[in-house]
């Protein structure tokens, strides 16, 4: 048992730390320490330097523009990329429908989507929750009809976050109402600009514009687009929900907010001193970043069990990592909330570009609080995570 | 980055777990507890036999010269049977002493009979006002010639009736409460001036409080500097404190397992109570809590090595403050999930319920190490 990087690790680690530091743009950086939101240029921008890097996918194979790191240099290298901080990369594109195309789709889809996921030429979204179908993921109604060599698709999607500046939406869409629920699904990737495709913004309590209803009416989308097997669609969806073990912890993300959280008490005074000095609030701090390390290690544990023995079989401590790095994050927004208390209260109306600049960032305090609600609901509810838990792991 | 285990202490895991497994379900514990001073004779020469008390000395000093890892692996062990034998007070605590403070004289004095597994010994440091402050001593050791004379009372002396030598902390001069000053001293039990009264502890093991009326010592009682031992001390429960993160974490992952079987086969309503799901996320957050522990009693084993020593006690504490939140949530939630049979003496359960709520408020308890990680400016 060891937890030092080795030597080349660390100069990796240095490397990379270097390249972010110097090559993402400082306006960028600055809207994320203040919990602004980037727009979607800011985005674009920054995938475009990874691109150009080589860096911008590193978990691919390395035909399609992987880098070929270990899992522990993959790891390194998100941990610093939260930790700079630096925008995330789209997630729908290269950690969602990439892996879905370069492992169940042909060689024409390979060639043709990948290129342009790497350089954000093309943004992604993700169809796969509907109005009725939220944990119950496999109840989803929105239907295709194959008509000759076109699919006629009709339904709705939702909470399809920045849907608004996608070119493209992947989706499960019901081939088969006959079949058993999960055996009559199948996986399409459809052009956004296609007639009969409606876009409604669903604003959020936060006041921003990051999630969409999207509404399918008689919308034509050709066969080749379907990925794999028709009524497959189940088995790569799975496949796509499993892919995202380790990134969820946002364990690099929390510990930068941890920094700027203490930066906050430090600087946040009354009459009897400083807020760090307060031993309530200081516990209370101290309480999260035990907790947060435990979750550093617990990721740890995941990353070099599967560097080790291949990510075939995930080590049971990985669905630890949905339920605790969601709760950490939301605690810090409270921290952070209570740390600037009345200050929070001023409301900085959201434009409609989403943008909100023209307060003081501790403005985006409050906004950040009631938007991380979000973070124990999406990707499978922590009610879910414990479902699964319980289920795989403890056999009940 | 590694978490995985080598090939040797696979096997070591692999015997200390076959041993217990084949000589320590709950009926035995029970007779072994039932023995004089709290545990077995017989069974601690039997993990003399298997080497397990000789793991961390130096191999000069006729040990295996193991390291936090194998204390580790052995401690978690300890902590799934639930081993009354006093493998803390002697192999950990004293050998700790021993290993990093005592001179060649002392090490050859008293290592081999830990080894053996003829003698054991006992840490005698809990005041009636220290709490969990190790620097707040105020038993007496006064120079007479080259010697000591000891004064004063020590509580909860963990094998404090049966040990063949106690360790005791004494304050050599200064205040209550100065960092200076303090001592370690080696005291046979049965020194003229030491009276013991022994009583069960809550969670079955055994205990004693000590008074201590004009003991005479020589000067080679005296383990390292007389006059600043604080540091020695420290280490020394750090490590201590690591072993229990570890024995807890062992009780733990037991508690889950006994408790999700439990829930398995408990029948109400015509199918089994783990079917419902109120019970199930219980149980999912057990599992949780104990992978979150498991992780830290790690980071505390692997504290061990690092350099700084301020990131090595903050690395502790923040493990202890982990095993206290992750002991409280699983020891509660096995009784809860058991219902009725929870409560009862009969069922193993309720033992690891004890023996967590113990391990809580020995050598620091949850907010005690969450005021020191806080104190230190955090751990990121």
């Amino acid at each position: 048992m060891d937890l030092s990087l080795t030597k080349e690790e660390l100069a990796f680690r240095d490397e990379v730390r270097a390249f972010f530091r110097d090559n993402l743009p400082p306006a960028t950086r600055k809207k994320l320490e203040e919990n602004r939101h980037t727009s979607k240029e800011d985005m674009v921008e920054w995938s475009r330097i990874l691109n150009k890097k080589g860096w911008a996918v590193p978990h691919w194979p390395v035909e399609w523009g992987g880098t070929g790191w270990d899992t522990v240099k993959q790891y390194i290298f998100l941990e610093e990329l939260q930790a700079t901080p630096a925008p995330p990369m789209l997630p729908f594109g290269v950690n969602m429908v990439a892996p879905v195309i370069y492992t169940f789709g042909n060689e024409e889809q390979k060639k043709h989507y990948l290129p342009r996921i790497a350089n954000l030429d093309d943004w992604w979204c993700q169809g796969f929750s509907e109005p009725g179908s939220g944990s119950d993921l496999a109840s989803l109604k929105t239907k295709a009809e194959r008509k000759g060599d076109k699919y006629i698709v009709n339904g709705q999607k939702t909470w399809t976050t920045l849907g608004q500046y996608a070119d493209w939406i992947f989706c499960l869409v019901r081939t088969d109402p006959a079949a058993k629920k999960q055996e009559g699904i199948s996986f399409l990737l459809i052009d956004m600009k296609t007639k009969g495709i409606t876009i409604r913004p669903i604003v959020t309590i936060d006041g921003g514009r990051e999630v969409n209803e999207v509404f399918f009416d008689d919308v034509e989308v050709p066969v080749e687009n379907l990925v794999g097997q028709e009524n497959k669609g189940w088995d790569y969806a799975k496949f796509l929900l499993g892919n995202e073990r380790t990134n969820i912890a946002r364990v690099g993300m929390s510990k930068e907010r941890l920094r700027r959280l203490k930066l906050l008490a430090a600087e946040t005074r009354d009459g009897a001193g400083s807020l760090i000095d307060d031993p309530g609030f200081r516990e209370r701090i101290a309480s999260v970043e035990v907790e947060l390390k435990a979750l550093e290690l617990t990721q740890m544990r995941v990353v070099a069990n599967e560097g080790k023995h291949g990510k075939g079989k995930p080590d049971p401590a990985s669905s630890v990592l949905k339920i605790k790095g969601s709760e950490i994050q939301q605690t810090l927004t409270e921290l952070m909330l209570d740390a600037v208390g009345p200050f929070a209260v001023p409301y900085d109306l959201h434009g409609d570009d989403n943008s909100n600049e023209t307060m003081d960032w501790t403005a985006q305090i409050a906004p950040t609080y009631f938007n991380y609600r979000k973070v124990s609901i999406y990707g499978g509810s922590n009610e879910i995570q414990r479902n699964i838990i319980a289920k795989a792991v403890l056999g009940l | 980055m590694d978490f995985d285990l080598s090939e040797e202490q696979r096997l070591l895991k692999e015997s200390v777990e076959g041993l217990l497994k084949s000589s320590y379900d709950f009926d035995q514990r029970k007779k072994y507890s039932a023995e004089n001073g709290g545990w077995s004779k017989a069974m601690w020469g039997k993990f003399a036999e298997q080497g397990l008390l000789g793991l961390p000395f130096a191999e000069a000093d006729g040990g295996f010269g193991a390291g936090a890892v194998e204390t580790m692996i052995v401690m978690e062990a300890l902590g799934h049977a639930l081993v009354v034998e006093p493998y803390l007070p002697t192999v950990v605590i004293a050998g700790g002493f021993l290993r990093h403070g005592a001179s060649d004289a002392q090490k050859a004095a008293h290592v081999p009979g830990i080894i053996d597994g003829s003698k054991t010994f006992a840490f005698a440091q809990l005041e009636k006002n220290s709490r969990y402050d190790l620097g707040n001593v105020s038993t007496a050791a006064k120079a007479k010639g080259d010697g000591w004379i000891i004064d004063g009372e020590k509580f909860v002396v963990l094998n404090g009736e049966v040990a063949d030598t106690l360790i005791v902390t004494a304050r050599t001069k200064g205040g209550q409460t100065d960092r200076d000053g303090i001592g370690v001293f080696l005291v046979p039990r049965d020194a003229k001036g030491v009276t013991v009264k022994g009583y069960p502890t809550q969670d079955g093991l055994r205990a004693a409080d000590i008074t201590f009326t004009g003991v005479e010592v020589g000067a080679d009682a005296a383990i390292g500097d007389p006059a600043n031992g604080l540091p020695l001390i420290e280490r020394v429960v750090d490590e201590a404190r690591t072993a229990l993160c570890a024995e807890a974490v062992g009780a733990m992952d037991e508690s889950l397992k006994v408790t999700v079987e439990y829930i398995k086969t408990r029948k109400q309503f015509g199918v089994p109570i783990g079917s419902f799901q109120s019970l199930q996320h219980r149980a999912a957050d057990m599992f949780v809590f104990t992978e979150q522990a498991r992780s830290m009693a790690m980071l505390a084993t692997m504290a061990s090595d690092f350099d700084d020593a301020r990131e090595r006690a903050s690395s502790v504490a923040a493990a202890k403050v982990q095993i206290g939140k992750s002991g409280r949530f699983v020891g509660q939630q096995s009784i809860q999930l058991h219902g009725g049979i929870g409560m009862t003496m009969e069922a193993a359960i309720g033992h690891y319920f004890k023996r967590l709520a113990v391990i809580e408020t020995t050598f620091g308890d949850t907010d005690y190490h969450l005021r020191r990680v806080g104190d230190a400016g955090g751990l990121i």
